[in-house]
């Protein structure tokens, strides 16, 4: 291991380029751009052995990256908001054929206002693709959580693709100490990726993609569905597990931070966790019994993990980087969901905030602190999905 | 009448009966012919259409060599990552890739993903088999759609003459990519096609192969007149044979069969219920013929 300072979008070029990709498909995309640049650097100094293609766009990316996985290859590539919508059509296919693509995503906004800041919205507009979607809180996780989605996503139990997503400048391009795995242990941690399941070889020719009427379509979805709700669960924690053993770092789908007695428990997900770390601390130093819930990996949900860490709180505040529009925050609806059958629960509250690349501010967690105490006082919130630090009044309104 | 020198590589059918093609299709008839002139050393990458639908029902398939299907519009984008995949591998000499596409999937939504394969030039020989609209769904208009044409979303009808486009002429577009082999070809000129394939197979690609294939149920003829329409769209000069090999040299195109004297185009037209609505209007029939003269002296014939 060697410590070295890197901005995220290198901490993911680096951790995609320690397990040996042998093709990469890429195409520019502001925050993203610099994984295809370092990955050209790797190739063009004779670091990496890979092919790299030079797509035309990211829907060719996806494609080129499902042709080359159904070819029996690894495969990574990057990219960030338009272009992963671009690639949404794909983003099923790579799923449904069960090929463990491996992404970065610098969580960017989706037009329109055009945006090229921070927020979730286009991996949480992607969470029923079928991919493991994990997030990063910083770029040291964004390096590991990178090598571990090899892993977890080419387990023969597993066979889906995964992305890690990190958060638009916030990480991608800030820099930050990384620990970095060598090559050989790297190598030991990840071992070839032989596919026995689909390949294509005209010396074993099967027939990939085809074509599923309605007596077998709902058993490929029902597979695809154990795949990722009982197999992936279990295998993400043995890897999280020995990547523990192994380098020292620990990982949990759900991790929490003074929840034991906490009455208000935040649920945070990338970067803004670390703000809501520090807010905590400071609230607990003046009595404050706060704690906060980090959701280190969406898809598959983790239901079991957050209860464990959320049921005893009185208040749950969600705090939501992206929004369905019509209805709240999206993360809120998840989390809500998990105590549906329940007849003691905490109050969900949703908070909304972050869009677009605005700063979240320890003043915007206190906010939300002081909403749910009266929350807490009240037995009910004022308003079940609010929005923070927003600065508009409706038209005709003055 | 053609020259015979053309092996058939595989002894074994590559492309099997059993498929859902419709009665006389013509696309399915030039698979097989395509994957024979190739052989077994082959790797196809197919786009959405007719051919996907009709061959790989789950459980079965009609393919007897390995075969791929993500979506409509990048065949040529899935092709490029199999080609990449098997030089990582070390697999790539001796393999033959294809992708396989409808008219729709590469005049149309398949084209920038086209013109993005060839400009990298990516080791893959993209065959189209044009029958001139979009036919999986159901006979719709695309700008592969000859002008007169009434399907559809372009019925003929007492304000519309049908199809008013002409027909986009993808192989010349291809071929200012500068790619090294480029061809057209149809189904009634077998060896023809078989040789074209062989050759596109030997240089590896970037490769073009524009294929026109009839579609008795989209063009309303017999199902039994498939084979006579490839050859009257020949013989009228409505499709021309030809080559270009060693780039982008539109005087070195080369037409691999000219008909020793060109039939009318009403006698190609007649034979198809989509144009039925022109036959009373010698004016359009003449346009037609003008433009079909036009375009068969750009080609020296």
């Amino acid at each position: 291991m060697a410590k070295v300072v890197m901005r995220g979008n290198e901490a993911t070029a680096l951790g995609a380029k320690l397990c040996r990709p042998q093709v990469i498909p890429a195409y520019p995309i502001t925050p993203s751009t610099m994984f295809p640049e370092r990955i050209s650097e790797y190739v063009a100094n004779g670091e990496l052995d890979t092919e790299f293609v030079l797509v035309e766009s990211e829907h060719s990316a996806m494609s080129a990256a499902i042709g080359a996985a159904a070819t029996g290859v690894r495969v990574v590539t990057a990219t960030a908001s338009q272009g992963l919508e671009l690639m949404h059509e794909m983003l099923f296919i790579a799923s449904g054929m069960r090929l463990p693509i491996i992404m970065a995503v610098g969580n960017r906004a989706l037009s329109a206002p055009i945006n090229i800041w921070c927020d979730h919205q286009d991996t949480i507009s992607a969470r029923d693709c079928g991919w493991i979607q994990l997030y990063a809180e910083r770029n040291q996780e964004a390096l590991d959580l990178m090598i571990m989605a090899f892993k977890i996503g080419e387990d023969k139990r597993v066979l889906l693709p995964a992305l890690v997503g990190l958060d638009a400048f916030v990480l991608t391009h800030t820099m930050e100490v990384v620990d970095s795995p060598t090559q050989e242990e790297v190598d030991k941690f990840l071992p070839p990726y032989k596919p026995d399941h689909v390949y294509l070889d005209p010396k074993r020719p099967i027939t990939i993609g085809s074509f599923g009427t309605p007596e077998y379509y709902t058993e490929f979805r029902y597979a695809q569905e154990l795949a990722m709700s009982k197999e992936a669960p279990k295998v993400i924690a043995e890897v999280f597990k020995e990547w523990e053993r192994t380098f020292g770092r620990k990982y949990q789908m759900v991790t929490g931070f003074e929840c034991k007695d906490a009455d208000i428990i935040f649920v945070t997900m990338g970067s803004m966790t670390g703000t809501a770390r520090e807010t905590v601390k400071k609230l607990r130093a003046a009595g404050k019994k706060v704690g906060l819930c980090k959701i280190t990996v969406l898809r598959p949900f983790p239901a079991k993990e957050l209860k464990e860490v959320l049921g005893g709180a009185k208040v749950v505040a969600v705090v939501d980087r992206s929004l369905s529009v019509g209805y709240g925050g999206p993360v809120f609806a998840e989390v809500a969901g998990i105590f549906v059958n329940d007849a003691k629960k905490p109050i969900i509250q949703d908070f909304i905030v972050g869009l677009g690349g605005r700063d979240i501010l320890v003043k915007d967690f206190e906010t939300i602190v002081s909403k749910c105490e009266t929350t807490m006082k009240t037995g009910k919130p004022e308003k079940v999905i609010d929005w923070i630090n927003v600065n508009y009044e409706p038209a005709g309104v003055k | 009448m053609q020259d015979q020198n053309c092996k058939v590589v595989s002894p074994k059918e590559l492309f099997v009966s059993g498929h859902r093609g419709c009665a006389g299709c013509g696309e399915m008839n030039a698979v097989r012919q395509v994957l024979l002139a190739a052989g077994e050393n082959t790797i196809v990458a197919n786009a959405t259409g007719c051919l996907e639908v009709a061959s790989t029902a789950y459980p079965q398939t009609s393919w007897n060599i390995p075969w791929v299907h993500a979506a409509f519009e990048n065949a040529a984008a899935v092709a490029s990552g199999v080609d990449a995949a098997l030089k990582a591998l070390g697999k790539r000499e001796g393999v033959n890739l294809f992708a396989f596409a409808g008219d729709g999937g590469t005049f149309d939504i398949g084209f920038q993903a086209l013109s993005g394969m060839l400009d990298r030039r990516q080791k893959v020989i993209y065959v189209v088999f044009d029958n001139e609209a979009y036919m999986n769904t159901g006979i719709q208009r695309c700008s592969s759609t000859p002008y007169g044409a009434s399907t559809t979303t372009s019925p003929a009808g007492k304000k519309s003459i049908g199809s008013t486009g002409s027909k986009k002429p993808i192989a010349n577009i291809v071929a200012a990519h500068d790619i090294p082999y480029v061809a057209t070809a149809t189904i009634a000129y077998h060896v023809d096609l078989k040789k074209k394939v062989q050759k596109a197979c030997k240089i590896g690609g970037p490769c073009f192969i524009h294929v026109f294939a009839p579609c008795p149920t989209g063009w309303r003829h017999a199902s039994d007149d498939t084979i006579e329409m490839s050859r009257l769209a020949v013989e009228t000069g409505v499709f021309v044979l030809w080559e270009l090999e060693g780039g982008y040299d539109p005087s070195k195109i080369n037409v691999t069969y000219k008909p020793k004297e060109r039939k009318p185009v009403i006698e190609y037209l007649k034979g198809q219920r989509r144009f039925a609505h022109l036959m009373d209007k010698p004016e359009e029939l003449k346009k037609i013929q003008d433009e079909v003269d036009a375009k068969c002296k750009m080609f020296g014939f």
